[in-house]
């Protein structure tokens, strides 16, 4: 709960001051070997499952307006 | 909770027949639904729409627009026509005659389904319309079966080899400027100010797209400018407040069509959210709105105001990494997650107070969206990429990561845009969604027997129920149905007989389970309705 409540918003007075917080890793490399194994087993398989000539499929999309 | 329900307008797509007419296309999902439900049901096809209480021009400030100076989209009162010949020119007179038109010859286009959705063309999509229900995780599980729904059509129409197949996609843009949308709606009662809902959702809205947005490869309309952002909708959005739905769309939506007893509730029309298919997302998206609501309802909302709004909601859009931050009214910077801490700190003391979130005594569902709100915004405040199996947008950020780190693609290659689009194919083998969901990487909040189960049979404490159990039980005397009446046409009555539903909480299972369970045709089972006959006395 106590860790839970340091990611909480910072009150009023501080709240200008907050620097730009450091930025979150977001490239799987920086996840452990396995789970590297693991999205690669999941890219083969999508690899698999994916429309072929993604550039015709995509283009191909088009939509008429909606809500 | 409250009672709310979704609407999700697929996209549409026939992959060997580029350029196939979109309304026409939809059309025929409508009836290939007709068709599958007719092999299914005793009562015959699944019913019609009646369109008596639909009312698109009433803004709920308190006016209502005048039909000439409306937007041709924007009349969704009337029925769409496609006539025959039209039908016959696409698709060729045999299926015409074989599988679908009425008697006046015109396509089926608008169905209420026995679990009490409705299932429709709208403009140019098909669109499923949940039920009502009262709560997120029932509104997870009838969103989903709309999404069983859709592949059901899909199936039956790729049966018919003689016709180009259609793919359907839980997304809500093509990518080259048109968006189609993912609705909301949620009652209220209609005694809330409209300013109340304004100021209390606006900053709400703006900021809960971290947690429920789908993710877009692409940014700007047009998708023109190469990248990755949160929301599939937030580049469309150019209006604070207004009516529209398909152009000059509004944060906030002022449609008042209550469906329901007027003087009393509002339905909040909400069309800001993206389709969802990560039920963690859904789930938050209806739960956390809910709760909001009734902050509003209470007075108790924070009191913030978000300098240019529109401007806000891209700006936190187009930042993945969570950090960029927006200008309040009274001069502080905060990010979407500050945001979402403030209101997520207002409804566990609102909850408090009211006992809701009682685990013991409480409503049963409050206590677990606070709990799963909470620790989802702890994670994204710590390790975005941890949240990979709940909020969607990181989910599908992570599938595209492992495309361009093993494959080093840039932003526009088109192969990241086809697993974005390709994401939301409802199909299971084809929609990356589910293959993920199948390696349970994605988080499941119902089972897959509940959604299963939601196709058919209608939530069981609302309105829903009646109208449901009306068309699977009385399908061929039921000639019409709408979110507030069932009308029927019984043989020998010589006229129509509509039965008003406009208490959103009545027709439950508790009320009118037992008259149906008591009537086996739909003559008795209005005459006692409607009170001619007295019910059996229990012995």
């Amino acid at each position: 709960m106590a860790a839970q409540e340091q990611q909480q918003p910072q009150s009023r007075e501080t709240e200008t001051e907050v620097d730009v917080p450091e930025a979150p890793p977001t490239a799987p490399e920086a996840q452990a070997s396995d789970a590297t194994q693991g999205v690669d087993d999941l890219l083969d398989e999508i690899d698999g499952v994916l429309e072929s000539n993604a550039e015709e499929f995509v283009r191909a999309f088009v939509q008429k307006g909606g809500q | 909770m409250r009672v709310m329900g979704s609407e999700t307008e697929y996209g549409i797509h026939a992959p060997s027949a580029p350029g196939a007419n979109a309304t026409m296309m939809s059309a025929r999902i409508i009836q290939a639904y007709a068709t599958v439900t007719r092999q299914r049901a005793a009562g015959g096809a699944e019913t019609r729409w009646d369109y008596t209480d639909e009312e698109p021009l009433h803004d709920a400030r308190g006016w209502t627009l005048d039909r000439a100076a409306a937007d041709p989209s924007q009349l969704t009162d009337q029925p769409p026509v496609l006539d025959a010949e039209a039908v016959a020119l696409a698709y060729g007179r045999q299926e015409l005659e074989l599988d679908g038109a009425d008697e006046s010859g015109s396509l089926l286009m608008n169905m209420v389904l026995g679990n009490g959705a409705r299932l429709y063309v709208d403009h140019a999509h098909p669109e499923y319309s949940s039920p009502e229900v009262t709560n997120p995780r029932d509104a997870v599980a009838w969103d989903a079966a709309g999404d069983l729904v859709a592949l059901a059509t899909v199936r039956k129409v790729a049966a018919d080899t003689s016709l180009p197949s259609i793919n359907l996609y839980k997304n809500n843009t093509d990518n080259k400027s048109v968006s189609y949308g993912s609705h909301e709606n949620y009652l209220m009662p209609r005694s809330v100010p409209f300013g109340d809902i304004i100021r209390g959702l606006t900053p709400f809205f703006v900021s809960r797209q971290v947690v429920c947005g789908a993710g877009r490869v692409g940014l700007g309309q047009d998708s023109s400018t190469p990248g990755y952002q949160i929301s599939q909708r937030a580049d469309f959005f150019e209006a604070e407040v207004g009516l529209e739905t398909t152009i000059r769309r509004p944060i906030i939506n002022t449609r008042d069509e209550p469906h329901a007893t007027a003087d009393k509730y509002r339905r909040l029309h909400v069309i800001i959210g993206d389709a969802n298919l990560s039920q963690a997302s859904n789930y938050l998206k209806f739960g956390t709105t809910a709760m909001v609501l009734s902050l509003i309802e209470a007075g108790q909302a924070p009191k913030i105001e978000v300098h240019e709004p529109v401007q806000a909601l891209q700006t936190i859009s187009h930042d993945t990494t969570l950090t960029a931050t927006v200008r309040l009214l009274d001069g502080r910077r905060v990010s979407a997650l500050d945001i979402q801490w403030m209101f997520y700190e207002a409804a566990a003391k609102l909850a408090q107070e009211t006992g809701v979130a009682d685990s013991l005594t409480g409503d049963g569902h409050t206590h677990d969206v606070l709990a799963r709100w909470e620790s989802t915004l702890t994670i994204l405040g710590s390790d975005i990429s941890a949240a990979a199996s709940s909020v969607e947008w990181v989910a599908k950020r992570s599938l595209l990561d492992g495309y361009r780190n093993r494959d080093g693609l840039a932003w526009n290659d088109a192969r990241l845009g086809l697993v974005d689009l390709q994401w939301s194919d409802i199909r299971p083998e084809k929609g990356l969604y589910y293959r993920l969901l199948s390696r349970n990487r994605m988080t499941r909040i119902v089972d897959d027997g509940l959604i299963a189960r939601a196709v058919g049979e209608p939530p069981s404490d609302t309105r829903a129920y009646f109208r449901g159990r009306c068309v699977s039980r009385f399908g061929k005397d039921v000639v019409g149905a709408s979110w507030d009446s069932v009308i029927f046409d019984v043989p020998g009555l010589g006229k129509l007989q509509r039965v008003p539903t406009r208490e959103p909480l009545r027709g439950t299972e508790a009320l009118t389970g037992a008259l149906f369970e008591r009537h086996q045709d739909a003559g008795s089972f209005l005459a006692e309705l409607m009170g001619q006959n007295p019910p059996p006395v229990k012995s």
